[in-house]
């Protein structure tokens, strides 16, 4: 995926020097970053990284100790209120009413953002419709199942048309279906123009998801780029030879035809039988390891 | 048109919640005809010469406070559970305001206790209750039972935001309980043992209960009336300020 940013196009977020500490415990120390409008941006990071406050900063829920965030050019601490007109977020644990049903709660949300009652009651039947929701509309959301009930939260953050969403852990303890699910909406409102923040501790919803990421450990950034960039960063890629005895064999270096002739050649007149040829270069999890020391999750 | 909009929307979902939550119909309904029963029925006869009269007279205003103050007390567990799922948390990243949670639970709590008091009012009237009062003195009590169920609904509040669990906000309502046994609610002053005659003369809930008796009785709103409002005052706006700064603290805790 390319980054659908267009030339002079105001960035999402911009972070400069920030700082949060919880008693003396520094979890945000010193993050700048720069989320362009449009697309995905992941914030990637083991638990503990410091991910949720950043996002809870960003959200104007919680108050830095120091530096500065604006989102749409709008500070997060002095124009909180203009703000939250242009975000939307959507946490780690349910903000939907379990004892309403999916309709009555996206109505209510609408209701909440300023809608009439007709204007509301439509909103929310066609949220319902494009969450693939409608047939579950008049169930209590106790009845969800939790890939129901993301898909419901996820409505309810966009009932109010967010320019920038933010979505901390959006799939969570997902089944594959329904996470796979989810990366499909969450790429199809980042096509439709909102601008997508999410963190995440999985490599490959980074990897499939986002058009930047910014790798994000004990508090700081210790890398930003494209996928691509950052998988450059942790090195070249490699040829894999699958042996016929059975064993296979790393040679560095990059897959040009001249290198793999020699490669080849050097094993034909050593007598090393060659079954298979791959090329391979780093996965997110290399890059992740390498920059956080830390193997991080899997889905 | 948009005038406490937000506050609205809430308290219209707490009287939804409300009704589909089995327990808070209980509470609201069932328990205020219960307990008028066994006042009346159980102890009435026992209390006749006590109350100096018939009891179901005496005890009716007792009992009106007693419910209304424990369903009002319920609203200690409705917002830690608000606290701790997301809603509060959804609500402060929208351009609304979040204290209307709290709000609308205050809201929807004084509704919910006038319905429950109006039933405690009709099963009184059947087992023979006979209130004397004119238009304004109705008027009075009712403003009187809503001030008693927006004080306690806010106390209620304020605990259910400084309890660390639910089990210690559902502790609201099992000491709101107390207070109208300890007040002349149920027995006149000199009924009650020595050592409680201070407490049960200076407590709230006895000028609020003598008051509502005065009041239901046609006897105008009587001698304690400026004690009743003016307890249900102080405690209100301690209260309130107590609970907007938990709200405040709660809230940006995290």
């Amino acid at each position: 995926m390319e980054t659908r940013t267009l030339p002079g196009a105001a960035p999402a977020v911009v972070v400069r020097g920030l700082r949060k500490a919880y008693g003396g415990a520094e979890v945000l120390a010193g993050i700048d970053l720069d989320v362009p409008a449009g697309g995905v941006f992941a914030l990637l990071g083991p638990n503990g990284a410091g991910k949720t406050t950043l996002i809870d900063v960003l959200t104007t829920l919680v108050r830095p100790d120091a530096g500065t965030a604006e989102v749409l050019g709008l500070d997060v601490v002095r124009r909180a209120r203009r703000v939250r007109h242009v975000i939307s977020a959507t946490g780690q644990y349910a903000t939907v009413d379990e004892e309403l049903t999916g309709r009555e709660n996206l109505v209510m949300v609408a209701r909440l953002l300023g809608a009439g009652r007709r204007a509301a009651r439509d909103r929310a039947a066609a949220l319902l419709e494009r969450f693939d929701l409608a047939d579950a509309a008049d169930r209590r959301v106790a009845e969800y199942s939790g890939g129901m009930r993301r898909r419901l939260d996820l409505a309810a953050g966009l009932t109010g048309s967010p320019a920038v969403l933010f979505l901390d852990e959006p799939t969570t303890g997902m089944d594959t279906r329904a996470r796979r699910a989810l990366w499909r909406t969450i790429g199809a409102l980042a096509a439709d123009g909102t601008t997508v923040l999410l963190t995440t501790q999985y490599l490959e919803e980074a990897d499939v998801l986002a058009d930047r990421i910014a790798v994000l450990d004990r508090g700081r950034i210790v890398a930003q780029g494209s996928p691509a960039e950052l998988k450059d960063r942790v090195g070249g890629e490699w040829i894999e030879l699958s042996l016929a005895d059975g064993g296979t064999e790393r040679v560095p270096g990059e897959a040009t035809a001249d290198h793999l002739r020699r490669v080849l050649d050097e094993r034909h007149r050593a007598g090393i039988a060659v079954s298979r040829v791959a090329v391979r270069g780093p996965g997110m999890d290399d890059v992740f390891l390498a920059l956080t020391g830390n193997g991080g999750g899997r889905p | 048109m948009s005038l406490l909009r937000a506050e609205r929307v809430m308290t219209g979902r707490c009287l939804v919640r409300s009704l589909r939550d089995p327990d808070g119909t209980v509470t609201a309904v069932v328990a205020p005809v219960a307990i008028m029963l066994l006042f009346v029925t159980v102890f009435g006869a026992a209390m006749e010469d006590m109350a100096g009269g018939s009891y179901v007279e005496y005890v009716t205003p007792g009992v009106m406070l007693l419910c209304a103050g424990f369903g009002a007390a319920m609203t200690a567990t409705a917002v830690h559970a608000d606290l701790s799922t997301g809603v509060v948390r959804r609500l402060r990243t929208m351009p609304v305001r979040a204290s209307s949670v709290i709000t609308g639970h205050v809201a929807a709590s004084v509704l919910r206790n006038l319905l429950s008091t109006a039933i405690v009012l009709l099963v009184a009237v059947a087992l023979g209750f006979r209130p004397q009062a004119g238009p304004l003195e109705w008027l009075g009590a009712a403003a009187l039972v809503a001030g008693y169920i927006t004080v306690l609904t806010v106390l209620a509040a304020a605990w259910g935001l400084a309890s660390g669990g639910p089990d210690t906000a559902a502790t609201f309502a099992f000491a709101a309980l107390f207070p109208p046994y300890l007040s002349t609610a149920f027995v006149p002053v000199e009924g009650l043992p020595g050592f409680l005659h201070g407490v049960a003369a200076h407590q709230p809930v006895t000028p609020v209960t003598e008051t509502l008796r005065a009041l239901t009785s046609g006897a105008g709103p009587g001698e304690h009336a400026w004690a009743a409002v003016l307890w249900l005052t102080a405690l209100g706006l301690a209260g309130a300020a107590l609970t907007g700064w938990l709200f405040r603290r709660a809230a940006g805790r995290r």
